[in-house]
């Protein structure tokens, strides 16, 4: 009985003009990732073929972010804005400063800091819908304002372009029910440190492959969890350069926001050994 | 020896017991019992079409639609795909959305309104899942004719 009365209030609702304000973008929770320390959607450290915010293919939508990450040496901040149109192209922006703790006395700078511009165009296929998943070009171009310990540390130019490919699918109920996340990259880069110690140098001076990885788990549509490996060039005899990883958790306590928190392990730095520690971000989407 | 033999024939006796009812695939069966049988699932699809007529991306789509036949339709749908024991008997999801040229936008919209009516009946996250990737094969009969 309160079936067929509700399922009459429903007929009247149905002849009425909607009311409600639309939520931002209509993609599924998560489903935009967040954003790295470079700007581009993704993970912390590697871009995915997703697209930053919920927009779908009617829609724009966008985001805001900070992050900070600490270790031994040194402590990072980051800032980045995204905006997105009908998940086919993603601009970003981004402001890194690399705060010199330690070495800052040494080579009389306190800090590096870079911009890096980027752009990310969906190419085909679709995180959940298309069987091959989503696939995406970008490119990130990046400005460096530490001339002086660039030229310090013999890296070649301050300015430098990375371009990448990457493929992300999300498998639904994939591991006990749970949805499945699955991302790869290639990039073609000469950045040290992703560009905070320039560009190129005497071991090596033009763009190399490296290949990217990351992992998620959704343990619900609040909760993400996994890892990412990153491989980095080593130009440089003066600072040598490991690849980076990082475990991390990130909640979306609402479809708009976003916490994140890892531990990444960037290896050597700028001479210093052994750069881990604790990553934080958190992000507004539009 | 006599007590391990009582022992093992009670355990079994037990275990005779306690087994299931013989039925349909089992795992077919815990989808469509976590959605709560087809009295659970016409729930859910009640309370997705309330969100559906509110929300202003898919509102016009929707105006004017036989609402009880809509509600019966998908309920059935959903049982059959939850592997319950139910016939859907309505059009093909190309038939049924012809000329409608539905959005990705709009096909989000719906899903993510499933979902959180799934959760609204405390539906588990696995069986949320598991119910979307049975969803998933639909997407291209329905989206963009
Ligand atoms: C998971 C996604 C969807 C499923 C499983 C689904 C399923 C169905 C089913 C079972 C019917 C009834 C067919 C019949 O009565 O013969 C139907 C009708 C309808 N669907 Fe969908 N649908 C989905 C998405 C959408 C979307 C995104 C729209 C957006 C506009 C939409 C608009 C409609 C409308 C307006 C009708 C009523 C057509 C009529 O009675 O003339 N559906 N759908």
């Amino acid at each position: 009985m309160t079936h067929v009365r509700s399922l009459a209030s429903l007929l009247v609702l149905t002849l009425m003009p909607g009311l409600t304000v639309a939520d931002v973008g209509s993609r599924l929770w998560a489903t935009g990732g967040v954003t790295t320390i470079e700007g581009s959607a993704g993970g912390g450290l590697v871009p995915m073929a997703v697209l930053s915010g919920y927009a779908s293919d009617t829609e724009w939508g966008g985001t805001a972010s900070l992050s900070r990450l600490t270790t031994d040496g040194y402590s990072f901040h980051g800032a980045g804005a995204t905006v997105s149109a009908f998940n086919r192209v993603e601009l970003s922006v981004a402001r890194q400063t690399l705060d010199l703790d330690t070495l800052g006395a040494s080579l009389g700078q306190d800090e590096l800091a870079q911009t890096v511009y980027g752009l990310k165009v969906r190419a085909f296929g679709d995180l959940i819908y298309d069987p091959l998943g989503q696939w995406s070009v970008g490119i990130q171009h990046k400005r460096n304002t530490a001339e002086a310990i660039s030229n310090a540390i013999g890296s070649r130019d301050n300015t430098g372009t990375d371009v990448y490919i990457s493929g992300s699918r999300l498998f639904l109920a994939a591991v006990g029910g749970r949805n499945l996340l699955i991302n790869g990259t290639l990039r073609a880069t000469r950045a040290n440190q992703t560009g905070l110690l320039g560009f190129g140098g005497d071991r090596n001076d033009d763009h190399e492959l490296m290949a990217e990885l990351s992992a998620g788990l959704l343990l619900n549509r609040h909760w993400l969890v996994g890892m990412e490996y990153r491989q980095k060039p080593d130009n440089l005899s003066f600072a040598r350069e490991q690849d980076a990883r990082d475990f991390f958790v990130a909640w979306f306590p609402h479809r708009r926001v976003s916490v994140t928190a890892a531990w990444v392990q960037l290896g050597d730095i700028a001479g210093l050994s052994d750069q881990q520690g604790p990553f934080a971000a958190i992000e507004a989407s539009f | 020896m006599k007590i391990i033999l009582a022992v093992l024939t009670s355990l079994l006796l037990l275990g005779g017991c306690q087994s299931p009812a013989p039925s349909a695939a089992a795992g077919e069966e815990t989808l469509y019992n976590a959605l709560g049988e087809r009295s659970g699932i016409a729930d859910i699809v009640e309370d997705m079409l309330y969100r559906i007529v509110e929300d202003p991306r898919l509102a016009d789509d929707f105006r004017g639609i036989d609402v009880a036949r809509f509600h019966r339709q998908l309920t059935d749908q959903l049982c059959h795909l939850s592997g319950g024991p139910c016939t859907y008997t309505g059009r093909s999801m190309e038939e049924a959305h012809a000329g409608m040229n539905v959005t990705e936008a709009q096909f989000n919209a719906v899903a993510d309104h499933l979902v959180l009516a799934m959760e609204t009946h405390s539906v588990p996250t696995g069986a949320q899942n598991r119910l979307l990737a049975r969803l998933v094969p639909l997407h291209d009969r329905i989206v963009g004719h």
